[in-house]
């Protein structure tokens, strides 16, 4: 259905009809790079797949940096080098630091820990493969005749370079703005100074219920106390009475 | 190369990644499914600039940009999810109801939730927290 549409909309721009039509490139007879390719993706699949599915939290982010990695080496097979140099350094770099170090602070247990999957995984399950079902047919049907002319130097790090700085510096420079943003952002949510203490949530009964949960934690309290006692005994730093910078 | 393949790739490191939205439960593992999703969209890009060989380099100037705005979003992501963690005692989506719109008791709907589940986690979790203190 998105063949026909698609076909004479793109035939008519700046292509050249050559590089629209497989003519002589057959799914049969793969390239090099294509075979390579397929490897490559195959890895990255099965890293990815593990990365979502291993219970032990540590290991699925070693698995992310295996999925990244591969990536990287699709880009490189796409010959931009300059992006895939980037995704290295940015991604395996620091998102994976990064993330390590978000399951090092919240304290991932080490070892599997039987609760890393929700209790709709089923549901999950059913919408990824719909999902997966309705793009793999459209983007099949859409592409299986466009051939993509690989050849070097088109992505390389002068031409990124030089249309990143002649045709995209104001968006460049609009994306440092938001970084700075982020970077303030990420300081104002993650400080805990005492002088000025964040907005919270108002909670129903702060005050004596909690406290009286607090000094007995074991005792069962009445069934109206309850409601306040595990959230707030579960950490101190919510409570008012505890200093923040106790922790 | 046909552009099939990498169509194709993406499409199925993006419905992982849906997967793994929906059906982690640890926030930091939420976060990681969404950088994978994103990596899907950064290879169509690149994909599609290859082919279209556009002479301002949209594609792959777009990417850069991406790369960019994901690595602040996992940024700012890992900052509300200690946050939340130091609040409450645990990053796991599923036991921060408090916005949930059919909370069974009026006030306390985070504190609810935990009557539904078995106790041994319920135990383990403020065991967690008291050990956070």
């Amino acid at each position: 259905m998105t063949a026909p549409v698609l076909g004479p909309g793109l035939a008519a721009g700046p292509l050249a009809a050559g590089s629209l039509s497989s003519q002589g490139h057959s799914f049969l007879s793969p390239t090099g790079v294509e075979i390579v390719f397929v490897l490559v993706g195959l890895a990255v699949l099965g890293a990815a797949v593990l990365s979502v599915t291993t219970r032990q939290l540590v290991h699925a982010a070693l698995w992310l940096v295996v999925a990244l990695g591969g990536l990287a080496v699709e880009f490189l097979l796409l010959t931009a080098e300059f992006i895939a140099w980037v995704q290295v350094l940015i991604y395996i770099g620091s998102v994976v630091v990064l993330v390590l170090f978000g399951l090092m602070l919240t304290r991932a247990p080490i070892g599997r820990s039987p609760d890393a999957d929700s209790r709709n995984r089923p549901v999950a399950l059913g919408t990824a493969a719909a999902a997966a079902a309705t793009l793999v047919t459209l983007v099949v049907d859409a592409f299986r005749t466009t051939w993509v002319d690989l050849d070097a130097g088109t992505g390389s790090a002068r031409a990124t370079g030089s249309s990143l700085f002649r045709h995209w510096v104001l968006p460049f420079e609009a994306l440092s703005v938001l970084l700075l943003a982020a970077l303030v952002g990420a300081i104002v949510l993650s400080r805990r100074d005492g002088d000025r203490t964040p907005p919270r949530p108002p909670r129903p009964r702060p005050g004596r219920a909690v406290s009286a949960a607090r000094r007995t934690p074991a005792a069962p309290v009445a069934p109206t106390a309850t409601p306040a006692a595990p959230g707030t005994s579960a950490n101190p730093a919510t409570n008012p009475a505890t200093p923040p910078q106790e922790r | 190369m046909h552009l099939a393949y990498p169509a194709v790739l993406a499409v199925l490191l993006f419905s992982v990644g849906v997967y793994g939205v929906l059906a982690r439960r640890n926030a930091v593992l939420v976060l990681m499914s969404v950088e994978l999703m994103l990596n899907a969209v950064n290879l169509n890009l690149v994909a599609f600039d290859v082919w279209l060989r556009d002479t301002l380099h949209a594609g792959q100037a777009l990417t850069l940009f991406t790369i960019t705005v994901a690595a602040a979003e996992i940024g700012l992501g890992l900052a509300v999810v200690l946050m939340v963690f130091r609040n409450r005692g645990t990053a796991d989506v599923d036991r921060l109801r408090d916005l949930a719109e059919n909370a069974e008791p009026a006030d306390g709907a985070d504190d609810a939730l935990p009557a539904g589940h078995p106790g041994p986690s319920r135990a383990a979790d403020q065991e967690k927290g008291r050990a956070a203190a």
